[in-house]
């Protein structure tokens, strides 16, 4: 069967992209992209290492298709950093420590800038509810929770 | 079929031609929602390619409203969407409660509780609550539509009661009055991310101090969520006191036939899923004091 032509906005360009009507977002934008900063970890929505934003909306790549994608705008981990340099949040996970292995890291920070933009002061277990789809085997989470306390502190009072 | 395809139809007479199409020429479709069961099923070593049917560009399977007129949860509408109306966070707390458990703020995004209902897992979070708070499955067919009880709906393992050719378009309710509220509750080994060991769906209707209605449906413990009338016979005409609370439980508890697994024995299942009933009534009590 023919590939299917697929046309959408990723980190604010316009991108067309081929791709079968069973391959996941995760694999289109790894595989077809070559956007490898969303991770795969698990593939069945049970790690958080894909998460994306879909029009604004907190999601796992892996449990979309890539044609769903068809006139969305997706923004991945390649589009958190802005023109001035890291966003708060990928600063702020580096002070703390919150990364070892670094492969949750990326899935991490597009969830942590999610929870921030609806809930700019987000309590302990605010974060740690949101963020109880993201696995980390490494950290033991405590640094990464004290990092998104710190970003959403920074965020809200700029130095 | 070799590989798979899709097709995102925008009317209900196009998917319903999809299907019927389909169907006459021997192929396999697959309805999509949020995909979350969906896409996890594709990745199965032996999944079988066919046509993904996605409903999530119809105008009816978007609907969410809620008014004096009654409630509508369209099968495209996502937890996510769901939890931020407000009216139906005051209207049907119980049933915002189970969408709320199904996987991470990642599924939520996507997942739909219609999408839980089709699947028909036993453990299925939303089905209890959509049973105690009076759904009705609004149902598409070749010659119109057809409603159905959403207790009706689940028929066995995995199997619900749509036809060939069928799908659902979402589910209604009746408006709750003031005095009438919902409460969901389930039991996991872990807070988040887990499979109900018992869940109970509840929705009381609290009048000068008496309970007026009640509704009890219990899930993850029997092939399928159960309606128990039983319990909400215990329920109506007293004052939800603990003598009431302790029969409803109890009639959970009797008409449960819960399988033994590695989350838990059919024995403590059962205690599980009386201690479950007793504190959702309670909490729906009380949400329908406070109004
Ligand atoms: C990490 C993870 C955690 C999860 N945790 C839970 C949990 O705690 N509790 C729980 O109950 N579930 C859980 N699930 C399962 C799943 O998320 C839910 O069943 C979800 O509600 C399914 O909705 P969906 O919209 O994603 O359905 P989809 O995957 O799109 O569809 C589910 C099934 O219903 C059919 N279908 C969908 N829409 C229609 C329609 N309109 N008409 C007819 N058939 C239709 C599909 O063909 C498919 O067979 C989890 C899944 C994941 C990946
Ligand atoms: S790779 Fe998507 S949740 Fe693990
Ligand atoms: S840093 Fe290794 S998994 Fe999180």
């Amino acid at each position: 069967m023919a590939r299917l032509h697929v046309e959408s906005t990723i980190n604010g360009e316009a991108q067309e992209f081929l791709c079968d009507a069973n391959q996941s977002l995760l694999d289109v934008l790894r595989d077809e992209l070559g956007l490898t900063g969303t991770k795969e970890g698990c593939g069945t929505g049970d790690c958080g290492a894909c998460s994306v934003l879909v029009d604004g909306r907190l999601v796992c790549s892996c449990l979309m298709l890539g044609v769903e994608a068809s006139g969305a705008q997706v923004e991945t981990i390649e589009g958190i950093a802005g023109d001035e340099g890291l966003h708060p949040l990928q600063n702020a996970f580096l002070e703390n420590a919150a990364l070892q292995c670094g492969i949750c890291t990326p899935g991490f920070i597009v969830a942590s800038k999610a929870l921030l933009e609806k809930h700019p002061n987000p309590d302990e277990s605010t974060i740690r509810y949101w963020l109880a789809g993201n696995l980390c085997r490494c950290t033991g989470y405590d640094k990464i929770i004290r990092a998104v306390q710190d970003a959403a502190a920074k965020m809200s009072h700029p130095a | 079929m070799e590989s798979y395809g899709y097709v995102a139809p925008s009317s209900i007479a196009e998917v319903l031609a999809v299907l019927n199409e389909s169907t006459g020429a021997g192929q396999m479709t697959q309805l999509l929602a949020g995909g979350s069961d969906v896409l996890v099923q594709m990745r199965m070593p032996n999944h079988q390619p066919r046509t993904i049917v996605d409903i999530k560009k119809l105008a009816e399977t978007n609907r969410l409203e809620v008014g004096a007129e009654g409630i509508y949860i369209g099968a495209a509408v996502s937890s996510a969407v769901m939890n931020e109306h407000q009216g139906l966070q005051k209207a049907m707390p119980g049933l915002l409660e189970a969408g709320d458990l199904i996987g991470s703020t990642q599924v939520q995004g996507r997942a739909t509780i219609c999408g839980n209902l089709c699947n028909a897992s036993p453990a299925g979070d939303s089905i209890p609550a959509l049973i105690a708070a009076g759904g009705i499955c609004d149902i598409a067919t070749a010659t119109g539509s057809r409603e159905m009880p959403v207790e009706d709906f689940v028929i066995g393992v995995g199997k619900n009661a749509l036809m060939d050719g069928e799908f659902l378009l979402g589910v209604k309710f009746a408006m709750p009055n003031a005095n009438t509220k919902d409460a969901y509750l389930r039991f996991t080994p872990r807070t988040e991310m887990d499979i109900a060991v018992a869940g109970v769906g509840v929705r009381v209707s609290v009048e000068n101090g008496v309970c007026t209605d009640a509704r009890v449906s219990i899930g993850a413990v029997a092939p399928t969520a159960l309606l128990v009338s039983e319990a909400a016979n215990a329920l109506i005409g007293s004052t939800l006191d603990d003598v009431a609370l302790e029969a409803a439980g109890q009639a959970c508890k009797n008409i449960a036939s819960p399988i033994s697994d590695k989350r838990g024995t059919a024995e403590y299942r059962q205690k599980v899923v009386a201690v479950l009933c007793k504190r959702a009534i309670a909490i729906a009590h009380k949400r329908a004091l406070e109004n």
